[in-house]
């Protein structure tokens, strides 16, 4: 777990020094093929992207919970196999719940 | 305790001597992928030039072979242009996340026998959290950038990649099943008792739902959407320019190589092959990531990028129940068996 961290902070310092510290004060507007940028760059967005948000936290968490058990498969047998598929079969209703809903359908 | 006598306590220096074995370790492997990383640019070019009956690079060395030095040395010495309305300090630290979170996946990869950085016991786990990381920056360089395309870029990237982690961890579930365990090392050893030494027969369905992830996650084509140059310009990158922009370019290039290793690994059996190579451990690890390296570009070279709805649709409705069917059959096999 150290190494892992003195991995980041390395690469994070190696990141630093290799840039170029010349900075001249030219101001460039943001890009917009050439034209003086028009209206708020940050304007509001579709709303099916905070779908796909709260549906990825869902089914994150749920593959996180797979991840243990996965593990140690072998030791619990057939009797945490079940459970696990009433999970499944649980978590896969909401997910044709969200698919009739059409969340998943982007126009 | 004074400083020095801490340092030369006895047991002080096999600590320090550790530290300076993993240090050592650290800037092999850094090395060793940062050369692949240029490289890997060149043979990009090279391949899919020859691939559309071009020649590619050719100017610079014997046939261009000199190319991703000057490209390096060119993006060195490039100004570093900050855009007058940008978040600075976000837009300082987006690229530097972004190469932290693909170097760091690095570490957990067992390149050879006995030869990785850190043998942590959660490796899938912990590369599944770096990649994940990683579209941190992502979204920061495109909120941050205060451009449209950037802004645009961002969201969809972030969209996809989670999207698609989703599958991507799902699918690994499988060999988690078969080998008992998260540890990279462990999985590998786990594949020597199958056919040809790899879980790539009796898990070709999770095989087949990682690749496609593999491919979104690191923005490639087909699903390089988040850059697609005819309509965004180049996505959330669009403001970043020099050593920047080498750095997004960097990650995203240690990207494609973690994600080719992790398939070579968990699914076609990592540093085994059917025989064995003498003297070079790490040879067949070798020749499969170099593979994969290649499957990316021919597949950049042959299938055209996807609609956006067509890339969320593929993932949420085809990878995913994939990605569970995968699971119930493994952990059926399993039980019967």
């Amino acid at each position: 777990m150290l190494i892992a961290g003195a991995f980041g902070l390395g690469a994070l310092i190696v990141g630093s020094i290799f840039r170029p510290r010349r900075p001249y004060a030219e101001k460039l507007t943001p890009y917009e093929s050439g034209n003086p940028p028009v209206g708020e760059p940050r304007y509001r967005f579709s709303v099916k992207f905070y779908i796909i948000a709260m549906l990825f936290v869902i089914f994150d968490v749920e593959a996180v919970f797979l991840y243990p058990w996965a593990v140690v498969f072998e030791k619990i047998g057939l009797y945490a196999f079940i459970e696990m598929i009433i999970f499944i079969v649980i978590l896969f209703a909401g997910y044709i719940y969200a698919w009739r809903k059409d969340a998943f359908k982007w126009d | 305790m004074s400083f020095f006598e801490t340092i030369f306590a006895p047991g002080a220096v096999d600590i320090m001597l550790n530290i300076g074995i993993i240090l050592i370790k650290i800037a092999v492997v850094v090395g060793i992928v940062m050369a692949h990383v240029a490289y890997a640019t060149y043979f990009e070019r090279k391949v899919i030039g020859h691939m559309q009956v071009r020649l590619g690079p050719m100017r610079v060395g014997f046939h261009g072979l000199l190319q991703p030095i000057a490209d390096f040395t060119k993006l060195f010495f490039k100004e570093d242009i900050i855009p007058a309305n940008a978040d600075k300090p976000i837009f300082y630290v987006a690229p530097v996340i972004s190469l932290l979170a693909a170097l760091s996946s690095l570490a957990v990869i067992p390149f050879f026998e006995g030869f990785v950085v850190a043998n942590l016991n959660i490796g899938i786990l912990f590369i599944l959290a770096m990649s994940s990381l990683g579209a941190y920056g992502i979204v920061m360089s495109g909120w941050a950038s205060n451009s449209k395309y950037s802004f645009l870029g961002g969201l969809r990237s972030s969209a996809q990649v989670i999207s698609y982690e989703v599958a991507m961890g799902l699918s690994l579930v499988g060999v988690m099943i078969m080998a008992g365990s998260m540890n990279l090392t462990d999985i590998v050893k786990a594949q020597e008792a199958y056919p040809l030494k790899a879980f790539i027969f009796p898990q070709f369905l999770g095989f087949f739902v990682f690749i496609v992830a593999a491919f979104a996650e690191t923005n490639r084509t087909p699903f390089d959407l988040p850059e697609a140059e005819s309509e965004l310009v180049a996505g959330y990158f669009v403001e970043y320019s020099g050593m920047r922009f080498a750095l997004f370019y960097a990650a995203e290039y240690i990207g494609m190589i973690i994600m080719a290793c992790l398939a070579s690994i968990c699914f076609l059996g990592g540093w085994n092959g059917p025989f064995e190579i003498p003297y070079v451990p790490f040879a067949w690890l070798l020749i499969k990531v170099y593979f994969f390296i290649f499957l990316y570009y021919w597949v950049r070279a042959t299938v055209p990028r996807y609609r956006y709805d067509q890339l969320m649709g593929l993932g949420w409705k085809v990878l995913i129940p994939l990605a569970l069917l995968n699971i119930t059959i493994t952990g059926l096999i399993k039980i019967l068996v």
